[in-house]
């Protein structure tokens, strides 16, 4: 039974709302109500399909025997008039003409906006309300996720501007040096200063690389642990320089022998995959004896003075800093 | 717990008695952090806490808090993306009481891991309808009472409703449309209106 225009019609209206029934030479027939909402102002029925619709794909679509042809293939075809809205469509042959219906893809949240589409103008099967839904409620789930994670950023940083650790070595950092030599300055203990600086360390990072690098560190890292008590504070406080606090010790022949020990533990050459590397140490010390009060710049700066002797003097060496040194160094 | 839940707590506190109030709060329920974070889950024992140092500092009954916390989800500018979500259940209020029985699904496909309770609305004709909630928390029903009151509001419609009392894990809300379209309700497009 040949089915008639207006049952055609009837049925398309509900199953779908964006079809259009063309007759064989391109004029629209009949067109569903929602199709009919996206061309604002003209009536779609009477016109010609192919100058309401740009066929952009598959191209070289002029005709409805072109159409005929393409049956069941995915279209893509664009509104010719402003905003251009993008479909897609498949068409069928019906009569000497074609169905073909439409649909948004991908452009359909620009489509509700731009047509002011409701609810209704979907048929009740439509999945495209409840994708409208999921976009909306995956942005507001993205939303609180992106503000959970620039919250967890900015704690990050301040957690790191606020810590006291090393985190390639585990030792303490340069702020919690500080922190333990204001401490010290003012109270009754004496302490002595060793100012570590690696010897050959440089070569290991450039002929080695960065890998072999940071292992011979947390290695050093270990030994200095290692080589003092808990109650020593152990902290590095550059690329490959060490400063070791030690309260309670003060008598130059234990400290020489403590640094002597810890250079002669750095000399041991260190294995890393297959390879070994090879460093020494040099150490500057200052006692906070030589100075009424502690002043711990001073005193950094002192320690440095007799690191740079002991390098001065081939490496490998310890050097206590003696008051009246400092003229002589500048 | 899931933090969406005890974020919006903190959020109805914040937004409708300001921020002083609920630090409050957070003193009263001696928490350790001052905010929710929505996508963290919790101690669902902390909510509760938090929950009695809102009614002791509000000197309101839980039921009463609970509810508010409903309307306000649905009422509040701050709370506009939920009420949006909440209006793509249906064109009118009728539709949407029967979107309720999908409500715990549509939750968990914005976030997967948010357990409502399981929601079954009968019609009991006459414009009457029972709202049955089925959870292991008690208190969702009273929350409910608050969304619908203000979601009838939404859709202009005027509606009675009581809460009948919480057996075993299941509560039942009665509510009574006495007109669909009693005021005009506010606007809904399904476009997002900034972009």
């Amino acid at each position: 039974m040949k089915m008639q225009l207006e049952d055609a019609a009837a049925v398309l209206n509900v199953l779908c709302p964006m079809h259009v029934i063309l007759s064989d030479d391109g004029t629209v027939l009949h067109s569903g109500a929602t199709l009919q909402k996206l061309c604002h102002g003209r009536t779609l029925d009477g016109s010609q399909f192919f100058k309401v619709f740009d066929l952009r794909r598959p191209r070289d679509m002029r005709s409805i025997a072109d159409l005929r042809r393409a049956a069941g293939q995915k279209l893509h075809l664009q509104l010719r008039e402003a905003p251009h809205t993008g479909l897609k469509g498949v068409a069928v042959p019906w009569a000497h003409g074609a169905v073909v219906n439409l649909s948004f893809g991908i452009s359909i949240l620009d489509a509700v906006r731009d047509h002011a589409l409701t609810s209704a103008d979907f048929a009740a099967t439509d999945m495209t309300v409840e994708m409208l839904y999921l976009v909306e409620a995956k942005s507001a789930a993205m939303e609180a996720s992106r503000k959970l994670n620039q919250r967890l950023q900015g704690a990050r940083i301040a957690a790191e501007e606020q810590a006291f650790t090393d985190t390639l070595t585990g030792l303490k950092n340069r702020r919690a040096l500080a922190h333990v030599l204001r401490r010290l300055s003012s109270g009754p203990t004496g302490f002595a200063l060793m100012h570590l600086d690696l010897d050959f360390f440089k070569a290991v990072n450039d002929t080695l690389g960065h890998p072999a690098g940071d292992h011979v560190l947390q290695e050093v890292a270990r030994i200095l642990v290692e080589e003092t008590r808990d109650s020593d504070t152990v902290s590095r406080v550059g690329g490959d320089e060490f400063v070791l606090v030690l309260p309670g010790r003060t008598e130059p022949a234990r400290l020489d022998a403590i640094a002597h020990r810890i250079i002669t533990r750095l000399q041991q050459p260190i294995p890393f995959e297959g390879q070994v590397c090879r460093i020494s140490g040099s150490i500057g010390t200052s006692l906070s004896d030589h100075y009424d009060p502690p002043d711990p710049d001073r005193m950094m700066a002192d320690a440095d003075l007799a690191l740079y002797a002991s390098k001065r003097q081939g490496r490998a060496r310890h050097s206590f800093f003696k008051p009246g040194d400092r003229a002589g160094a500048t | 717990m899931h933090g969406l839940i005890n974020r919006a707590i903190e959020c109805f506190v914040r937004d409708t008695y300001g921020d002083a109030c609920w630090d409050g709060v957070v003193r009263a329920a001696a928490l350790d952090a001052d905010r929710f974070e929505a996508m963290l889950r919790y101690d669902t024992a902390l909510t509760w806490r938090v929950l009695d140092a809102i009614t002791g500092t509000l000197g309101k009954s839980r039921d009463d808090v609970l509810e508010d916390i409903g309307t306000y989800l649905v009422s509040h500018p701050n709370t506009e993306a939920l009420r949006r979500l909440l209006r793509f259940g249906g064109v009118g209020f009728v539709d949407f009481l029967h979107s309720l029985d999908e409500l715990p699904d549509r939750a968990r496909l914005a976030v997967d891991d948010l357990d409502l309770p399981q929601l079954e609305l009968r019609e009991c004709g006459d414009g009457k309808f029972v709202l049955n909630l089925r959870s292991e928390l008690p208190g969702f029903g009273h929350v409910m009472m608050g969304v619908l009151r203000a979601m009838a509001d939404d859709y202009g419609a005027l509606v009675m409703l009581e809460y009948d009392g919480r057996c075993g894990g299941s509560e039942n809300i009665t509510i009574s449309l006495v007109e669909t379209a009693y005021a005009e309700g506010r606007s809904f497009h399904l476009g997002a209106q900034a972009g």
